[in-house]
């Protein structure tokens, strides 16, 4: 067995292991803690067919941002383990419904293909030996696609903009800080030294 | 048999890289001291050996022989694992660092990226045992930590995107190279400033402390962690500070390169460069510590993403608009 096949018979094993306990974990912080390990042997997968820009991007998007957020809900969450499993049975049947009509759909898909013999492999990347694949990737994204690009950059900024305004309340009394207004001041504006005689005060 | 070859090869270079690194973190804690000493004019550690120097390994070896306390409430597998991908995520990200001119682990193509991922992934261990724990202190901490990590993340990605702009590759040996002539720490003088600031945050040191605050959340994530776990965190921490003094120095400062190509300079071999401007930026962190008050919660969210997201931005947008008006794209 060549390291290479070893490598990817860890990632692969790994991956489908922690992807199960995922589903099968009773705490959903483990849950969360094993989908980050499965995006974690997924990169490595990525990297492991030349794809190494993807692998990276896989990482730093999902494990480092939106796991990391994902986390955070599920620690803060107050979650009561005794009343989630008392639904348990009575949605077992719907569950095992949608399950039994993915398996069908699943099956009608893969039983129409045929294994030809002697087919080219599919390439990871455009001549990943020629060029690096972030450059190819990054050809394709702003010359072909550049119109789907954009186009999935003003959805996102849709999103932010819809997430700000959903979340944005005027409330009153609340004190703000102007950090310019405190820098700019000076020490006339502050302090004013005066003499005081003895006996007499000040208002 | 190759392959076995090629396995004990690389395991030698590791070796070679981590045993090197972690005594520069054991040094390195006594240099803060030592320096943090002498700017409130005291002598610092200096009784364990001669000038102190033996001080790293009396707190090592204090730190391996006291107990392992595993609070009763903690969840015992990811409390005993938060330390150790810390210090795991801490070590790996030295693979990719070119100490000299092919004087790497490994030269992919992708560097950039991987040290950004490494980092982004820091916050793990952070929020791991800060939830494991099953304290309210850790577990402030390690929210304040991750809010700021995620945050101050942004602004050092699109940094870097303007390194990457102007060197023309995400290999890092290649954006040493390009910097052959001109540091961009000229040309991109700005960036270098805000990402130092980052670098703090990033790292969670002074004056960005915030999870480790001490007059608050008494030292944040580790509260509950004793013995060698919290030796592990404290390692990770210091070699976190490490990795990021050499991306510093990678991305701004010119890597392996001398500061003037000629005689009297080119003399000393690149790897002494290297280290001179990792100790150089390690300073920076040592008297930031030594001299800086620390931030307020609010205040630190507010330069991250008010201050430093915008200016990071316009400065992606100026150097690209610059490159291609005086067509010095890199080819």
């Amino acid at each position: 067995m060549s390291l290479e096949l070893f490598v990817f018979y860890v990632l692969a094993g790994v991956a489908v292991g922690a992807a199960a306990m995922v589903i099968s974990s009773r705490n959903p912080v483990h849950s969360v803690l094993f989908l980050i390990l499965t995006f974690f042997n997924a990169a490595g997968l990525f990297v492991l067919i030349g794809a190494e820009f993807l692998g990276m991007v896989l990482v730093v998007v999902y494990v480092g941002a939106v796991a990391v957020l994902f986390m955070f809900v599920v620690m803060m969450l107050d979650i009561n383990f005794v009343r989630m499993r008392e639904g348990m049975l009575q949605y077992l049947p719907v569950g095992a419904l949608v399950g039994l009509i993915l398996l069908v759909e699943l099956g009608l898909v893969f039983g129409t293909w045929a294994l030809v013999e002697d087919v080219t492999p599919a390439f990871p990347a455009p001549a990943p030996d020629q060029v690096p694949n972030t450059r190819a990737l990054g050809q394709l994204l702003y010359t072909d696609y550049i119109y789907l690009f954009q186009a999935a950059g003003v959805i996102l900024l849709v999103a932010i903009i819809g997430a700000i305004t959903l979340t944005l309340r005027e409330r009153k009394g609340v004190l703000r800080q102007d950090i310019g207004r405190q820098v700019a001041r000076d020490r006339a504006a502050t302090v004013e030294l005066r003499k005081v005689k003895v006996g007499s005060g000040i208002q | 048999m190759a392959e076995v070859l090629y396995v004990a090869q690389t395991v030698v270079i590791v070796l070679l890289i981590v045993v090197p690194l972690l005594l520069g973190v054991a040094y390195l804690t006594y240099a803060e001291r030592k320096v943090i000493g002498a700017m409130q004019l005291r002598q610092g550690p200096m009784t364990v050996g001669p000038w102190g120097l033996l001080q790293p390994l009396a707190d090592g070896l204090k730190l391996f022989l006291k107990e392992t306390v595993v609070p009763s409430g903690a969840n015992r597998g990811i409390f005993i694992l938060a330390p150790m991908v810390t210090f795991i995520l801490a070590l790996i990200g030295w693979a990719v660092i070119p100490f000299g001119d092919g004087l790497v682990l490994a030269d992919i193509n992708v560097g950039v990226l991987y040290l950004f991922a490494i980092s982004s992934l820091g916050v793990y261990g952070i929020i791991m045992a800060g939830w494991a724990s099953n304290s309210r202190y850790a577990f402030l901490g390690a929210l304040r930590s991750s809010a700021q990590m995620v945050s101050y993340e942004i602004s050092i990605g699109l940094i870097i995107i303007s390194v990457l702009l102007t060197a023309g590759s995400l290999n890092l040996s290649a954006i040493v190279r390009a910097q052959e002539g001109l540091w961009f720490v000229i040309p991109h003088f700005p960036m270098f400033m805000l990402f130092l600031a980052s670098m703090l945050a990033e790292t969670n040191r002074h004056p960005f402390d915030l999870p480790e605050d001490e007059a608050s959340l008494v030292t944040g994530y580790n509260v509950e962690y004793s013995s060698m776990a919290f030796a592990l965190f404290f390692l990770g921490e210091y070699a976190n500070m490490i990795l990021m003094a050499a991306i510093c120095s990678i991305l701004f400062l010119g890597g392996w390169l001398a500061p003037f190509g000629f005689v009297p300079f080119t003399w000393i071999p690149g790897p002494i460069w290297f280290i001179l401007k990792i100790c150089a930026v390690l300073f920076i962190f040592i008297w930031a510590r030594a001299t800086l008050p620390r931030y307020r919660y609010d205040q630190l969210m507010r330069l991250g993403w008010k201050v430093f997201l915008p200016l990071s931005l316009l400065w992606v947008v100026v150097t690209s608009g610059v490159l291609v008006a005086f067509d010095l794209l890199p080819r």
